[in-house]
């Protein structure tokens, strides 16, 4: 059996998760060039967001045909609500400050939310269930399930959504301005503020649409999700070249079939047992960061300055 | 700019170690004497919070258990004992450091824990040049107690290192010959998760599966905190295993159980004591149904004597799952309590005044332990090993691990 395109169809999906979440890496790196480290957490609280609406507001026994959209509304009410307040409360006094100052705020930030959640959320301590969508469908020889397919299209609303806003609305033209010259945009009489809140705003709610792709695919979420899926997304967003909207899908897609692919094939490879296998997903997928980092320092679509928002 | 960073984070480094040690320095403090006789300490080491603590806490409160009993039957007249909970997070550094704050208070007699083999190796020296008892109610790694080159020179490391779980060795074959002669499974994929525990424990299966006829047509390794398992769920349905035999915790296994399961390939996971815990299914959910796992001992809830121990457990509303190993916690804090008796006895029925002669012989004592545990016999051989050889292997049906065999394995 050929599993080649499972295991590119596997990757892809990956990919399509790291790269809604490396979105909100991107636009805020973009407009106040701040590595927002807790925005992994930002995804971890839009999951227990939509959880809570899942299994603490709906009525048990909701099909998921209704629950799934509310899900959304909640977890990205959360997730939106976090990421805003943490621009207003932590990074906002800070903006004039050393850049050290607030990328150690964030990393800060990063662990309060995973305490908090793992102290206050009821069973959090440990994974929780998710309500999952687990229906398969057999593709030639590619099976897939309800929450991939669920994921894929998310993926493709929310960027096809976000490149007509960024380019065609008022509010996307400046922050394409802002992206470019904070202060020449401020002359202009664009809000950079608000600018600024909107790009927080915008990367929590891809945040939270990643978050409950993964509840639904993964079947359970715990406090410490998003470390190692936002350290992922990071990289996704370094690799498609920082600050470029287009480059963070780019990047995650490309992510994550590196990592798959090698984990799938490399240890088949005479003589590289010892260096494939899933456990070396990771080594394989940094690499590749390294690499392209070599080559072309500015990421794989860095040059596009002028589409950066 | 570089070099404020350079200051700054040597400051926070400094600081968050001063920190430190002035919290592992205050813990001694409080020791002995108060009135009614002496208060001694019993550490239990365990992951708490996170990764693997739901049989972490089962460590934790059995061991708990254990010390009210004492205290409430005087078991050693003018001692009461306090129980001290580390949380090691399955952190074998974090381990570590719990260690030697345990042994650092001057109160501490003797240390139950840790759950994780891997932790257990960064614990034993330190516990070997305190002299103080170590009894583990969980490590199954043949290494801890017999060596490097067990299978072949068997050689007991540390001398205060005791277990009263059997070990891999012991287990691994008796999940090989289940799946062979029992489930009739010819065809297994191993996967572990490269830790102490699970490599260990992998390739013990591996071997003994081969031994008795089977084939493994393919291995693989994943990492602790890995959630996506697609590439490795296409390579098993690719390679026409009937059976999936995984090395590890719970935390994987079951988003690995549930992943293959979602995608298409219905065969058995198969695996040790360290995901047999109500986790396991709850994460999982109905993908679980008809997965097996081996554990050590004879099912708690079929000895009558762990029957109070239940009860308790379960009327205190305790958090964390006894099934696999609360009943083993139980009867290693036990095993250092009479010890203690039994030196105090030996010192004319007073507690040794010196804290590092006491602790040297609660080491001795807790080598000629024989008694009725709640788990069973509670005896340790030459190499700190229990003598209670018996597992059980539990499948899961409608929800709920079920024993199916209990039995010895032949090494034969």
């Amino acid at each position: 059996m050929n599993t080649l395109p499972q295991q590119l169809a596997n990757g892809l999906l990956l990919g399509s998760m790291y790269g809604l979440i490396a979105i909100g890496y991107t636009m805020v790196y973009g407009i106040v060039q701040l590595i927002n480290f807790a925005h992994g957490e930002i995804f971890m609280t839009g999951a227990f967001g939509a959880l809570t609406v899942y299994f603490y507001v709906l009525p048990d026994g909701t099909a998921m045909a209704i629950a799934v959209p509310l899900m959304l509304i909640g977890g990205a009410i959360v997730a939106v609500l976090i990421a805003v307040g943490a621009e207003r409360f932590a990074y906002r006094p800070l903006r004039g400050a050393p850049r050290l100052a607030p990328l150690i705020t964030a990393i800060g930030l990063s662990l309060a939310l995973q305490e908090v959640v793992r102290n206050f959320y009821p069973g959090a301590d440990r994974a929780r269930a998710f309500p999952g969508l687990d229906a398969t469908h057999d593709i030639g020889s590619i099976t897939i399930k309800d929450a991939d397919i669920f994921l894929v299209a998310a993926a493709i609303i929310c960027m096809s959504g976000l490149a007509f806003f960024v380019r065609k609305s008022r509010t996307g033209r400046a922050m394409q301005a802002t992206a470019q010259d904070p202060d020449t945009a401020q002359l202009m009489g664009i809000d950079t503020n608000r600018i600024i809140v909107i790009a927080f705003a915008i990367g929590g709610l891809f945040a939270a649409v990643a978050a409950v792709a993964y509840g639904l695919k993964y079947g359970n979420v715990d406090y410490r999700m998003g470390f190692l899926m936002g350290l992922k997304a990071f990289t996704a967003a370094v690799l498609g070249g920082i600050g470029n909207i287009y480059g963070a899908m780019l990047g995650g897609i490309v992510l994550g079939i590196a990592e798959t692919l090698a984990s799938a094939y490399i240890d088949g490879i005479p003589g590289m047992q010892q260096l494939g296998g899933q456990s070396w997903a990771n080594v394989w997928a940094f690499a590749l960061l390294i690499i392209v980092l070599l080559v072309r320092p500015q990421g794989l679509l860095g040059e596009r300055v002028a589409d950066r928002a | 700019m570089r070099r404020s960073m350079v200051i700054l984070t040597s400051v926070l480094a400094t600081g968050a170690l001063t920190l430190t040690a002035c919290g592992s320095r205050d813990e001694g403090g409080d020791s002995s004497d108060n009135g009614d006789g002496t208060t001694l300490t019993i550490g239990v080491d365990a992951p708490l919070s996170g990764e693997n603590s739901t049989t972490g806490l089962g460590i934790q409160y059995g061991a708990q258990i254990a010390v009210d009993d004492a205290n409430k039957n005087k078991l050693v007249p003018g001692v009461t004992f306090k129980l001290k909970a580390y949380d090691d997070k399955a952190q074998p550094a974090t381990g570590q450091s719990n260690a030697t704050a345990i042994t650092g208070d001057k109160t501490a007699v003797g240390a139950v824990g840790p759950l994780n083999s891997g932790v257990a190796q960064t614990m034993q020296q330190v516990f070997a040049s305190a002299d103080m008892v170590q009894i583990s109610p969980s490590n199954t790694n043949p290494e801890l107690t017999q060596g490097k080159n067990w299978q072949t020179d068997k050689k007991r490391p540390y001398p205060t290192y005791f277990r009263t779980a059997t070990t891999d060795e012991l287990q691994g074959s008796f999940a090989a010959g289940y799946a062979y002669n029992k489930l009739k499974k010819k065809k297994a994929f191993v996967v572990d998760d490269k830790q102490t525990y699970g490599a260990g424990l992998a390739k013990i299966f591996n071997e003994q599966f081969k031994k008795l006829g089977g084939t493994v047509v393919q291995t693989d390794h994943v990492n602790t905190g890995d959630k996506d398992f697609g590439s490795l769920v296409t390579k098993i349905k690719n390679s026409g295993a009937d059976l999936l035999y995984y090395g590890g915790q719970y935390d994987e296994s079951a988003l690995i159980t549930k992943q293959m399961k979602d995608g298409g390939v219905k065969i058995p996971l198969f695996g040790g004591d360290g995901m047999f815990a109500s986790t396991y299914i709850e994460t999982a959910g109905t993908s679980a149904e008809g997965d097996l796992a081996t554990s050590v001992g004879v099912p708690a809830d079929t000895l009558p004597a762990a029957k109070t121990f239940i009860e308790t457990y379960k009327a205190k509303g305790y958090k964390g799952d006894y099934g696999a190993y609360g009943a083993y916690a139980y009867d290693a804090t036990t095993a250092i309590i009479k010890a203690v008796k039994a030196a105090v006895d030996a010192n004319n029925g007073d507690v040794p005044s010196d804290i590092n002669k006491l602790r040297s012989s609660v080491v001795d004592e807790v080598q000629k332990s024989d008694f009725e545990g709640i788990s069973g016999k509670v005896a340790f051989d030459q190499y700190g090993d229990t003598t209670n050889k018996q597992l059980t292997v539990y499948q899961v049906e409608k929800g709920a691990w079920k024993a199916v065999e209990t039995g010895t394995a032949d090494l034969g």
